[in-house]
């Protein structure tokens, strides 16, 4: 007896459906033995980790703290790698997005003025699409690998924010803790509603989700970037240029990463430190494959990886395992939806050797 | 097993209810098939029929998933390649699997036991490539042969095993007429040896020929078995086709209008290492005018391809003229907005994206050239798909595209189906320019027929068209004037009434350099 894989005449639209949800099944499944091993009771525990966050207000508004950088990153990564574009530095892009947004208030904690926070979001967008440059660059002039480049971007730019907080940006007054001036309040992303936390940063999250949506669903950019992300050879015969989508997806995406980094920082820490970021531009990789690289899938799924981060949190307070825990739920999700999507294009069938004749005669 | 009543009585090789499934579709559906030994064995039939299924469980490619394989008499188990030679088979691909940066003898030993020495390998390799009429250097870098030359390692490496069946896949698409006429001399010794061999094509004239057994295949089931000496081409095709294929019809002397698309010296260098370098081509197309390029595979079809589309511009703007305008270093769409249609050979990944329904892949060539129609809202360019849809719907029932639903993904159309949507998407423009490379390549011959009816349909209206093919059939069948391209170099046209296949054969091989010229005659 053996397994068979064996490729669908067509796509089943069954199964793209139910891939992402049969992933996160197994991955509960797995999480249960986990807890088990642990020596928790493994129910007790899922409950702490995937239930407990979502019975508060003010952990609502976490959870949409959370998901905001994940959503916004995760939406400008689909569509790099929807045009086979393989954007993985979006952290890089994220911490530099942080810095430049940054550097009104830090260098003018004096001005008062309704024009700071636009300009900050704007200079983040800049910074984080300039970031992406890099790798877009070298892509397109020496055929460099752009996963390999722009990763290693990402560690540049956060010893680069750590020299910054440490030394030439560090607030004189703050006791040597390595860390900027607050930022004035003009300069602070302000809160959706009174009841909690949640910043502007989640709505610009959900209006990017929505406004790529449109885009690669009824314009003609987003028909160019599933073209080339499919076939270069066809895009050429259409008349697109290669070159020029690796430009546009890796431009927005950074931008939409710098974005969610000043917003962050802005919204919700409201000073630069060293460490800005639990991995979000890591997680949103997970996010877009989660959310089969559809902007409006993937509002759900970094709703669903922001659980696993809260989760974390509290499984850590209740009853006390790592909060690494989250890094192990994340890692078991992505590997469960790559998996799962085989499904899409595959039938598995148990073959029971020599039995394959009696169906043979039809 | 009963016992056999003589030697001569038990075929090489029987097939007894050979069936292979993919899902629920039957690729060879209760196939019985026998070779004796010592003769040609054709197997007939189209694109899609079951040919090549049933080779590859032959040769252990495949497992089938009901029947039975007879050898000698004897069921056997064919589990893999490697158990087919060792039984005897001995089998010559449609696409070789050669490595070009290495030499001949190293291609060979690469699929021999890996403790033969090379100089061995050599030796013999040069012995059974003299002895069989198949020049060959083992020293030579596969990069540099011919494609005839190459199909001859294949060859030689199958005749290493000294096989008892050699199959042969669809050989002489890649040859001129006058390496073809060395195969079959090859074929005739092997013959003549007791060899057998299975001789796959779908080229009734050279069947009929060489072989002195046809099996024909339909749809996955033999629909025939025959004698081809005593059938016609006619009758051969029916058993193929199932009914009678539409004549391409032309009138003949058309009036010829003015210069639609002129070239003029242009040369390119070769992009990569393997492609070919175009020099000094000329070529000038009226309207009302089907200019075909004959040729064998990559001499530098799709590199004229790629210039004249566009897809690659030029550095010399004078070299390509459409309609009187330099063109040359003009990218694919505005090369449209003149007027021009482009077809190109791969359908699936270059002319169409398999992941995409067939509305998608008509914006993909039309995007700009029918901005007006297809595109609304000015710089954000929203894609009308209503429009898209009514177009592609009249596409498909002009070219009479059969396909499930109302908008499949191209991918799910057969060859022949997605080819005739292709070449309909540039006909429904009424291109003034028509360029199309291989129209009718892996197609079935009912699109096929109607293809090149449409592609002398549009010339008749008014267009210019160059058809750049390797199939000698067709280009007889469409062309006005024929040139035939060779290692780069385009010959002068010919008006097609001026010239034999003979002719066209002898410009094929090379008829640029001068050696070729002998070895070329020598063969007759």
């Amino acid at each position: 007896m053996h397994i068979e894989l064996e490729k669908r005449a067509r796509v089943s639209t069954l199964f793209s459906i139910l891939s992402p949800l049969l992933a996160l099944a197994l991955t509960l499944v797995f999480g249960l033995v986990m807890f088990w091993l642990l020596g928790k009771s493994p129910l007790g525990a899922l409950y702490s980790f995937f239930v407990e966050p979502l019975l508060e207000v003010w952990s609502l508004h976490e959870l949409a703290v959370k998901a905001a950088p994940l959503i916004l990153i995760a939406v400008g990564l689909a569509i790099c790698y929807r045009s086979n574009n393989w954007n993985i530095g979006a952290e890089g892009q994220f911490t530099i997005g942080a810095i430049t947004g940054s550097i009104l208030p830090v260098m003018n904690p004096e001005w008062h003025s309704p024009l700071i926070l636009p300009l900050m979001l704007l200079m983040g967008m800049a910074g984080g699409a300039f970031y992406a440059a890099i790798p877009a660059l070298l892509k397109t002039r020496f055929n460099t690998n752009e996963i390999l480049t722009s990763l290693m971007l990402v560690y540049i730019a956060q010893l680069y924010l750590d020299w910054l907080t440490r030394g030439p940006w560090r607030d004189p007054q703050g006791y040597n803790f390595p860390q900027t001036k607050s930022f004035q309040i003009e300069a602070v992303l302000p809160e959706v509603l009174s009841s909690g936390r949640a910043h502007w940063g989640f709505i610009f999250a959900l209006v990017a989700a929505v406004a790529l949506w449109f885009m690669m669903r009824f314009m003609l950019k987003g028909f160019q970037v599933s073209v080339l992300g499919q076939s270069e050879r066809a895009g050429r015969f259409a008349g697109f240029s290669a070159r020029r989508m690796v430009w546009f997806s890796m431009l927005l995406s950074g931008a939409l990463a710098g974005l969610a980094g000043i917003s962050e920082v802005s919204g919700s820490i409201g000073h630069l430190q060293p460490s800005i970021s639990p991995g979000y531009g890591f997680t949103a990789i997970i996010v877009a494959f989660l959310g089969r690289l559809n902007p409006l899938g993937i509002v759900a799924s970094g709703l669903v990886l922001a659980l696993t981060y809260l989760g974390g949190e509290a499984a850590q307070l209740s009853i006390g395992i790592s909060d690494k825990v989250s890094r192990v739920f994340q890692g078991l999700l992505l590997f469960f939806v790559l998996s799962c999507d085989t499904l899409i294009h595959y039938k598995i069938r148990l073959v029971l050797a020599g039995a394959t004749t009696g169906e043979a005669r039809r | 097993m009963t016992l056999p009543e003589g030697p001569a009585a038990v075929p090489l090789l029987s097939v007894r209810g050979l069936t292979k499934l993919f899902g629920s579709f039957a690729a060879c559906n209760a196939i019985d098939l026998d070779i004796a030994a010592g003769e040609i064995h054709a197997l007939l039939g189209e694109n899609g029929a079951g040919k090549s299924t049933l080779v590859k469980m032959l040769f252990g490619v495949l497992q089938p998933s009901a029947g039975q394989i007879l050898w000698e008499g004897t069921p056997v188990t064919i589990s893999s390649p490697g158990e087919a030679r060792r039984l005897g088979v001995g089998m010559v691909f449609q696409h070789f699997s050669l490595f070009e940066a290495l030499t001949v003898a190293e291609n060979i030993a690469l699929s021999l036991d890996p403790k033969i020495s090379l100089s061995k390998i050599s030796d013999e390799a040069a012995a059974l490539s003299k002895a069989y009429g198949l020049p060959l250097d083992p020293k030579a870098h596969v990069a540099d042969l011919s494609v005839g030359e190459r199909q001859r390692i294949e060859i030689v490496r199958a005749l290493l095993q000294n096989p008892k069946l050699i199959i042969l896949d669809e050989p002489t698409s890649v040859l001129t007429p006058q390496e073809a006429d060395r195969l079959f001399e090859t074929l005739f010794k092997l013959k003549a040896e007791g060899r057998s061999v299975l001789y796959i094509s779908h080229r009734l004239e050279e069947v009929r020929r060489i072989c002195d057994r046809a099996t024909v295949l339909r749809h996955g089931r033999v629909t025939g078995a025959c004698d081809p000496k005593l059938e016609t081409p006619a009758s051969l095709a029916r058993m193929m086709v199932g009914s009678d294929v539409a004549q391409v019809h032309r009138d003949s002397a058309e009036a010829l209008g003015d210069i639609r698309i002129e070239v003029t010296d242009l040369s390119v260098p070769a992009r990569t290492p393997f492609a070919v370098s175009l020099k000094n081509i000329s070529l000038k197309v009226r309207a009302g005018e089907v200019l075909a390029i004959a040729g064998v595979a990559g001499n530098g079809q799709g590199e004229l391809f790629d210039a004249l589309s566009g897809e690659y511009p030029v550095a010399d703007d004078e070299a390509i003229r459409i309609r009187g305008k330099a063109v040359g270093g003009m990218g694919i769409n505005g090369r449209r907005l003149l007027g021009a249609g482009f077809v190109p050979e791969e359908r699936h990944g270059h002319a169409a994206v398999s992941a995409l329904p067939l509305s998608d892949n008509l914006l993909l060539a039309r995007s700009q050239s029918d901005k007006q129609a297809f595109l609304s809202g000015g710089a954000v360019s929203i894609i009308r798909q209503d429009a898209i849809r009514s177009a592609t719907r009249r596409i498909c029932e002009a070219m009479d595209v059969r396909k499930s639903g109302e908008d499949p993904l191209a991918g799910s159309l057969s060859g022949g189906n997605l080819q005739k949507f292709i070449v309909g998407r540039e006909l429904d423009r009424q291109p003034a320019v028509l360029i199309v490379n291989q129209p009718t390549w892996g197609v079935d011959a009912g699109a096929a027929s109607r293809i090149r009816q449409a592609l002398i349909d549009l010339a008749k209206a008014g267009s210019a068209v160059v058809v750049i093919s390797q199939d000698l059939d067709e280009i007889f069948e469409v062309a006005t004037n024929i040139a035939v391209i060779s290692e780069g170099q385009l010959s002068d046209p010919h008006p097609a009434g001026t010239l034999t296949l003979e002719r066209i054969g002898l410009m094929m091989g090379g008829i640029h350099e001068s050696h070729s010229i002998p070895e070329a005659a020598h063969a007759h």
